[in-house]
């Protein structure tokens, strides 16, 4: 059952806590037990349309011709809405905020990127007749090599996926192909230290798989406006979406939404909404465009696929000495929130460890495989399953307990991170005493001793020199390498220990100078760097781009 | 294309409603009578958000034809209170937070529903059982099995058309 522990930190907080630790009734909770509850589909309109896409069944190819002749005059149907139809047919999710190039059409335009990537949409009578006038559609299209490995996609010579971006890396405020973090010197460290552990490690898509697919029903409203019921997890984040999809002032979209037959971040991607008003805008009638079951597993969008490479230096005592971390995500064919998730990895590297080098660098890659987006920790889960699993590692590598390995090197208050940000309300160490407690796991009574408010600061938050590079400059063309060996993760043979201090600060390294601008014609001519198109420029801390 | 009317009695009340050919219950039940607490997630049997129950037996009505309900009596989740009054099901699913995103509710309170109509003194076991074709993806089983035995355990011996105390 669950616990409240109010004895931890009971004197950095305020603890007239009313509502924390209170069972309370869900407001909905009604509504779900009587069956009252209403989601998007649960509306009824007369005259309801029905919308469905046409998909690419090819992961990468050029669309030659598409005859929707037949399909046009087949039972039922009232429109047929192609690419030309989208007003503003090119946009990434993430412009609503400032960040990112826009690189997904609504509707395919000469070439399609991902298998299930939407083509055209027939709007009909019934969802059968939609289904039998897709059919009909005669499509005619060039199959290219396709990309499903981020590895292989920033090779040299890899397919092209996604042409805004033509190394098929994401691009960082114009400036590097990665997210960076440098803290120290790890080389320095790996060579003094006892034992040095490399490990690779991978995690698939996942299918948030919710029990109410993704959907959505518009209809033009009083007042020259539409209604939208969704089933969206933003539903401001939606609106501006298809408001600038659509061309359309968003005092002119009312969307009603908030309840969500199960999200887990697989509904912030307004899927469905465009078109289901675009559909609305071109019939004048209602427009139901919901995924079926087969559709959202396949092409919903996924939690994306991840790679995660760690080297960590580690001495007999147990400490960790440096960490070197190349991470992958893989975000399909267009950016959506992938780039987001390696921001979230850099941040929230080296995890929750007190380790003096550390050097990371996370890559948001584009393959010929559907688009990822959020779910639930997205850009943490993978990185955690990855870095615990090596805490194991290391500790089985020095002979150490798990547990007491893990609070030896936890963060402690006052203590440095590599963001150069002092950590502070620290509670690692109380969590795994806890956890070791509870599972009857023992550990030493020097280890139950320590805590997260001692121990910290001092030389532990002393920032190391650290030397810069310009490793995956944007313009610079693509990196020599950015892959670790594969070499098997063998101990690197242990030198006498010679007390000394742990990996010394090296001679301040000057910031390398940075080579002159030598752009390739791929990124001329480019604009002034364009402001945000919508909206106020926020999460400036999270996206550096107060320190661009 | 041609409709066919058909009848049936829903929630202790006649209906009559056209369908095309083909058409399934949940369609008729929703977009043709304005019952929407079945909901719609697979299409294909497989999900169990859909169930309702047709003569007293749970049923997927995304799986069964409309026009084989001519005659017959479908239960459905807005049909469980007894006016103002909470089925003792729909009680202890509020008391045990036995609902998260409440999209397999309306399903888990019907199979439910006709688990305990059959056995009132289930087991744990029996109910695992009873739900074991609806999914639940906010991962709620323990809080949804912990309501329906309880439910059970308040309800036990008592005449089946007893209600519980709750009330809308």
């Amino acid at each position: 059952m669950l616990e409240f522990r109010k004895d931890y930190f009971q004197d950095e907080r305020d603890d007239r806590l009313n509502e924390v630790g209170q069972p309370r009734q869900r407001q909905d909770m009604l509504g779900h037990v009587t069956g009252r509850t209403r989601y998007f589909d649960d509306h009824a309109f007369e005259g309801l349309l029905h919308l469905k896409v046409l998909r690419s069944p090819h992961p990468h190819a050029r669309l030659r011709s598409i005859d929707v002749s037949a399909a046009e005059r087949s039972a039922g149907v009232k429109r047929v809405i192609r690419a030309a139809d989208v007003p503003v047919n090119k946009n990434t999710l993430l412009s609503l905020i400032g960040f990112g190039k826009d690189d997904e059409p609504l509707l395919a335009v000469d070439k399609v990127r991902y298998k299930g990537e939407p083509i055209l949409a027939v709007v009909a009578e019934s969802e059968a007749e939609a289904y039998a006038a897709l059919a009909k559609i005669r499509l005619d299209c060039d199959p290219l090599p396709a990309v499903f490995d981020v590895e292989e996609a920033i090779k040299p010579g890899a397919p092209v996926v996604n042409e805004t971006y033509p190394a098929n890396t994401f691009e960082y405020h114009e400036k590097y192909n990665h997210q960076k973090l440098r803290f120290g010197d790890v080389e320095r460290a790996f060579a003094s230290a006892d034992f040095v552990v490399e490990e690779r490690y991978q995690m698939s898509p996942i299918e948030h798989a919710p029990t109410e697919t993704n959907g959505s029903i518009a209809a033009p409203e009083t007042n020259d406006r539409f209604v939208v019921h969704t089933c969206t997890q933003a539903l401001f984040f939606s609106l501006g979406t298809a408001a600038k999809l659509l061309d359309l002032p968003s005092n002119r979209l009312h969307f009603i939404g908030g309840t969500v037959g199960g999200g887990f971040g697989g509904k912030v991607d307004s899927l469905t909404e465009p078109l289901a008003i675009l559909g609305a805008m071109l019939t004048g009638r209602p427009v139901r465009y919901v995924l079926g079951r087969e559709e959202e597993m396949l092409y919903g969008c996924p939690r994306g696929a991840e790679r995660h490479y760690i080297k960590d230096a580690v001495l007999r005592d147990g400490r960790i000495i440096a960490r070197k971390v190349t991470s992958y995500f893989d975000a399909g064919a267009y950016t959506r929130l992938s780039s987001y998730g390696a921001v979230k990895c850099i941040a929230h590297l080296p995890g929750p460890y007190t380790i003096p080098n550390v050097h990371a660098d996370s890559y948001c890659v584009f393959t010929n495989r559907t688009p990822a987006t959020a779910m639930r920790g997205f850009g943490i889960t993978g990185v955690d399953f990855a870095l615990e699993v090596q805490m194991d590692k290391l500790a089985h590598k020095v002979g150490m307990d798990p547990m007491e390995f893990r609070i030896l090197n936890a963060y402690r208050d006052g203590d440095m991170k590599a963001h150069r940000r002092k950590a502070h309300n620290c509670a690692l160490i109380e969590c795994v005493q806890v956890a070791a407690e509870k599972a009857g796991w023992p550990i030493r009574d020097e280890f139950r001793r320590m805590n997260s408010l001692t121990g910290g600061g001092g030389e532990r938050a002393v920032i190391p020199a650290t030397a810069s590079d310009e490793v995956g400059r944007i313009g610079t063309g693509r990196p020599a390498s950015t892959t670790p060996p594969r070499a098997p993760a063998l101990p690197i043979a242990p030198p006498p220990r010679v007390p000394q201090p742990v990996a010394a600060p090296p001679p301040p390294v000057p910031p390398a100078a940075r080579p002159a601008a030598a752009p390739t014609p791929r990124e001329q001519p480019k604009p002034a760097v364009p402001g945000p198109q919508h909206g106020a420029t926020r999460f400036s801390s999270v996206f550096g781009t107060r320190r661009r | 294309m041609a409709k066919t009317p058909v009848q049936f009695r829903l929630n202790g009340a006649d209906k009559a409603v056209f369908v095309d050919g083909g058409e399934n219950l949940l369609n008729a039940l929703r977009r043709g009578i304005g019952d929407m607490s079945a909901k719609f997630g697979c299409g294909q049997g497989t999900c169990g958000v859909c169930t309702v129950l047709i003569d007293g037996e749970p049923q997927l009505a995304c799986l069964t034809l409309a026009e084989t309900c001519a005659g017959r009596a479908i239960e459905t989740a807005l049909g469980l209170a007894a006016g103002p009054n909470l089925h003792p099901l729909q009680a202890a699913f509020m008391e045990h937070f036995a609902a998260q995103c409440g999209f397999c509710t309306s399903g888990m309170l019907m199979a439910a529903k006709a688990l305990l109509d059959r056995n009132p003194s289930p087991t744990r076991e029996d109910v695992a059982e009873a739900i074991s074709g609806n999914i639940c993806r906010c991962t709620g089983y323990e809080p949804i099995i912990n309501a329906v035995l309880e439910a059970a355990s308040k309800r036990g011996g008592q005449p089946s058309g007893e209600q519980g105390r709750a009330r809308i």
